[in-house]
Formats: C-alpha cells, structure tokens, sequence
C-alpha cells in the first residue's frame, strides 16, 4: 500500500481491444506502468505500438463505442476504469492534462485562446470571466508567449505553431495539474521550435511540480527530457529502466536497434543508418510468441511463446535471450 | 473589420453591373433577338413596333441602348409592358417583392429554428433510435414537394375541414399588407410559409447532423473533452459552433433564390402575387419588359443575400477576417 500512496498514477495490466468488422483487434496487451510525482516518464515506440492509446485510455478519452477497456488505472489511489463521466470530468483538465501532437488541429477554430484558456480554468473553479481571463493572461505570460496581454484575444489561426503549442500548455497548465500527459508535442513543430518547448516543459516541470508523461518515438527527445523510460512494441511494453541504462545497457533487441538507427554525432558518418529490418506487426496479424520475433536478429526457438518483463524491479526487459543478463 | 464590409459591398456593385449588362445582352443583342417585335408581343401592328423602337431607342448604339433600359429600370421607373397595355412593370415588381419576402422569411425562420433542432438533437443522440426516427422524418419532408404539400394543406383547411376548430382559424387564400392588419398578414402566411419550409428542414437537419458528427471527430472536441468540459457544452459550443459556418452558406444561397422567385409554385398554390408568380405570367405572355425586371429583381436579391452571408462570415468565423 505503500506504493499507492508514493505513485501518482498506478496502470496495472491494461488491454485495449476494439471490436471491428475483421475481428477483434487487441491494440494494448496488459500494460503495466507507474508515474511517480514530479518524474518524466518517456513513452517511446514506433507508431501504431500503442503508446497515445494507452494514454488515451488513461484519460477516460476513448470514445469509440467498439473499444473493450480491461485492467486497472488508478490516479492517487483512485480507480479511474469505469468511472463515472461526472468524476472523470472532474479529473480531466484539473488533475491530469493533455498536450496533443498537432497544435495546427488541437484548438478551435472559432476562438481566441484566451477564451479558450478561461473555458478551462471556469470549467473546473469558481472563477469569473474577468479573473478566467486574468489567469490565462498570467498563463500565457509563464509559456513565455511573447506579448501576453494582446495573445489572449488572438485566435488560433493568427498563432505560429509553436505559438500555438505554448497556448495549448498554458490551457494544460491552467488548473496546476499533478500529470501533464504530453503526446508528441514537438512532433510537428521546427527544431528549434522542438527545442524550445522542451526547455519550457522542463522549466515547467520545476516550477510547477508536474509530473509528465511524453510519448515520442524520438530517442533524441527522450535523452533531453526523460527521467524513466517505457519502451513499447505491439501494444505491450518491451523494456523500462531510468534514462541511463536504456542508452547504455539496453537489454531488449528492440531498444538496441532503435538507439542504433540515431546518426552518432562524432566518428565518421555511417553510409547508411541502421534501420530495423521489416515493419511493425498488423494489428490484425500478430505474430505468436514475441511480437519482435520476425524482426529480431537474435531470434531463439524459445521466442514463439510471449516472454514476460524480467529483471529487477528497476530495468526490466522482456526478452528470452537478452532479458535475464 | 470595415475594410472587408466595403470590399464586399465592391464587389456586389461589380456583380450587380455584370448580370446587368449579360441580361440586356441576351434579350438585346443575339442575333435573331429582334427585341422591338419581342417587346411589342404576339401580333403586334407595324405601329406598336415602331413606338416600341422609338421608346426604347432601339435605332441608337448599344450602349446607348443598355442606358436606356437602366434608365427606365432604375431612375425614372417608367418600364412599361406593351403587351399588357399599360401595366408598370416596376411598381408591379415593387408590390409583389414584399409578398414574397414575407414568404420566405417566415419559412426561414421556421426552417433555421427546426432544421437546428433536429441536426443538433440527432447528432447528439448518433445511431440511437431518435437519430433515425429524425432521419427518416427529415427523409420524407424532403420529398414531399412543397407545391403538392401546400395544395393538401389547401385541401384540408381551405374546403373539407374548414369548418372544423382546429382549422376555422385559416384565412381565405391570398395577402393581406402587414399595414393593413398584422394579424392577418400573419395568419395568411402560416400555412405558406410552413409548406415551403418543410423541405429545407429535412435538408438542413440533415446537413447540421453530418457536419457536427463529422467536427465530433476533430482533435480540438478531444482538447476540449481533455480539458474536462462537459459534452453538452462541448456540443453546442464547439461541434456545433464551428458546423455553422457551413450551414450559414447554405442558406444564402438557398434565400437568395427563394427570394428571387424560386418559391413559384408555393405562391401559386397559396395564390399569393408575389415576384415568382409575376415572373411566371411574364414569361407564359412573353412580356420582354417584365421578364427582364424580375430576372434583375432576382439576381440583385441573390447578389444582396450573398453579400450578406459573406458579412455573416465575418461575423462567425475570424478566419475570414484578416484576408481583408
């Protein structure tokens, strides 16, 4: 119990299967993380591995009336799965918040982000419409949006992406959550726009005392802002350690070839980069056994049944050959 | 925020000269067009043709001859139809334009009020049983042709049923002027104006429902789901605020045709005058003069409706308003 009370959010065993017309399609097979508060946590995996929809789940934001949700996401203690709307609600944007990948497409249209700011903190306090808006001006002054005051009663279109990007962690920001989930967030922006938010969500981080989840498939972005990392593959997790020993001692094969297809910065300039040799699994065909199997070059006849995470508590890997060392 | 109003009200003006001059055209200038013989009408004497060229200056240029036509059009007012002998042909237009307004107005207002209720109710309830029993309703108003609608509607509260309470209210057939008895004005317009309605509450309810499910599916409805708003809200001021816009395009053009006379067969079967009707005498007496106002009148209220619709975009989407 003791571990309740030191975790801010606890997932435990989480499957996502969504019903479709060829059948159901298991998208999250017993997922299990913690995030304690005030860490980083970084999600990383190829797209299609399940890490926004695990997140997603977290939420309580899967609306698809085909999903089947199984397992346990407790929030201080607090089971969240099958939860009713109202206390979600009262969760969502307060307690937990979200970033999403494309500030282009986040924000509505039709409204500054001022209102759109206000629309959040009045959803979730007693605060008037002058003070809702005081406090995004306040907001949007903390991202470091350049001229607060007159942003407020911009509208979205009139915003840079990265702009936009710093107005939607304002909007995340505005009831001080204790979890701020980051879905790709500099996906979509210019580097040195990417470089910048990091810096900001670090800085965030501190003064706010947020914990983050930040889902990427950048081991670079990873490297710059994790404190844990969640290694995911086919809708399960294939490796978690701290940020070190995944650079340094990666144990499953996966995160080995992952690390191995970023360009090194010093030494001669490989003629071609590593990439892992075939594609992720279709949902709809998923190998038995271990799900990297048909890509994995140190392949065993043990890996046609589905390994489990092995190791000591703090960097497990699930790997047949490479998992105990 | 002015500066696109004017560049909108240009615009109109340029629109307004371009169908101008392409009308006169077509009567005036095709070859074959003969318009003294058409203005004069079926059998006309030698003598009728000849006042007709005089009159409209038909032996002069043809840009003297479009001044002209302008002049009796718009300034002196003074268009009259040979055919007809005698019959103004402005003051004609100008008595049915608020008949027909009145129509369709009064249908607007219905259709916006029910055509927004049955889209937002059947995305709100998607794929339940009220979705579809919405659907099909919205289904078969859309098929009942308004002409066919109003004459049942005739049938039932005009002869069979008339005595009966629940239609003794109706008035006779026609218009009452709304300076003469609003009460009236009112009364006459109900059933018109509900049976050219009817159609245009299927098609928008349907149009609203496929616009909010489709901005359902937008990432900023996730957003805003994330930021922890409640799903009516989510619905009415995001999904459905955003759908508007396309909604709002749709209606100009639809109440500028209407206006412009589009709605002809309602106003035949209510026995209304209005510009739809005379724009049908006109053209069943090949009346050159009063075709070539009515087709004006309307281009020039599809032209104000569209310039309207395109303030409204001002209005309701900001996107709209820095391309000044």
């Amino acid at each position: 119990m003791a571990d309740a009370l030191r975790n801010l959010l606890e997932v435990r065993d989480l499957h996502v299967a969504f019903r479709t017309s060829r059948g159901k399609v298991q998208a999250i097979s017993g997922v299990s993380f913690d995030v304690a508060p005030g860490e980083v946590l970084g999600v990383v995996g190829e797209s299609g591995s399940g890490k926004t929809i695990s997140l997603l789940a977290v939420m309580g934001l899967i609306t698809d009336p085909n999903a089947e949700i199984t397992g346990s996401i407790r929030f201080r203690g607090k089971e969240l799965l099958g939860a009713s709307n109202k206390e979600l609600r009262s969760i969502r944007g307060r307690e937990i918040a979200m970033i999403f990948q494309d500030p282009m497409t986040s924000l509505t249209p039709v409204y500054t982000i001022g209102w759109q700011i206000a629309e959040q903190v009045r959803a979730h306090g007693p605060e008037t419409a002058k003070q809702a808006r005081d406090r995004a001006v306040e907001l949007l002054t903390a991202v470091g949006l350049p001229n607060p005051g007159e942003a407020v009663d911009r509208y979205p279109h009139q915003l840079s992406g990265g702009m936009r990007q710093r107005a939607v962690i304002a909007m995340a920001l505005s009831c001080n959550p204790a979890l701020l989930v980051a879905d790709e967030p500099t996906t979509a922006l210019d580097v040195t726009v990417q470089a910048q938010i990091l810096d900001l969500l670090a800085r965030l981080r501190r003064d706010f005392g947020s914990a983050i989840v930040f889902i990427t498939h950048d081991m670079g972005v990873i490297a710059e802002i994790a404190d844990r990392v969640l290694v995911m593959y086919a809708g399960r997790v294939v490796e978690r350690a701290n940020k070190r020993d995944i650079f340094l001692e990666p144990r499953h094969p996966y995160t080995h070839a992952l690390l191995q297809s970023i360009p090194p910065i010093t030494g001669d300039r490989p003629r071609r980069l590593k990439s892992i040799a075939g594609t992720p699994p279709s949902l709809f065909a998923m190998p038995s056994g271990c799900a990297f199997g048909p890509r994995c070059t140190s392949r065993v006849a043990a890996c046609s049944a589905v390994p489990g995470l092995t190791g000591e508590p703090a960097h497990q890997a699930a790997c047949f050959v490479t998992g105990m060392r | 925020m002015l500066l696109p109003v004017l560049k909108r009200l240009g615009d109109m003006v340029v629109a307004m000269f371009g169908i101008s001059v392409l009308v006169f055209l077509i009567f005036f200038a095709i070859p074959g067009a003969e318009p003294a013989s058409r203005i004069a009408g079926r059998n006309a004497s030698p003598e009728t043709v000849a006042a007709v060229r005089l009159s409209f200056g038909l032996d002069q240029p043809l840009p003297v001859q479009y001044l002209i036509m302008m002049k009796k059009l718009f300034i002196t007012q003074d268009l009259t139809s040979f055919v007809n002998r005698g019959y103004k042909v402005i003051p004609a237009v100008m008595n049915a334009a608020p008949i027909t307004l009145s129509l369709v107005a009064g249908a607007a207002l219905i259709w916006i009020v029910f055509g927004l209720l049955i889209g937002v109710l059947a995305a709100a309830f998607k794929n339940t049983w009220i979705d579809r029993l919405l659907m099909v309703m919205s289904l078969i108003g859309i098929s009942m042709p308004a002409f066919w609608l109003g004459a049942v509607i005739n049938l039932f509260t005009q002869s069979r049923w008339h005595d009966y309470w629940l239609f003794s209210w109706v008035p006779p057939l026609g218009y009452k002027p709304f300076v003469e008895s609003p009460k009236l004005w009112a009364l006459t317009l109900v059933l018109p104006c509900f049976s050219l309605a009817v159609g245009y509450i299927g098609i928008y309810g349907r149009v609203l429902r496929a616009n909010i499910v489709e901005a359902m599916q937008e990432d900023y409805i996730r957003t805003a789901r994330a930021k922890g708003v409640s799903e009516s809200r989510i619905l009415i001021r995001h999904a459905l605020r955003t759908s508007l816009i396309s909604v709002v395009t749709l209606f100009g053009l639809d109440f500028g045709q209407l206006v412009g006379g589009v709605a002809v067969l309602t106003e035949i079967v209510f026995a209304l005058q209005g510009v739809g009707k005379i724009t049908f005498d006109g053209l069943l007496n090949l009346d050159l003069p009063v075709i070539m106002a009515a087709v004006l009148y309307s281009a020039l209220f599809v032209v104000i409706c569209n310039a309207l619709v395109d303030m409204l975009y001002i209005l309701i989407d900001p996107r709209e308003r820095t391309d000044g």
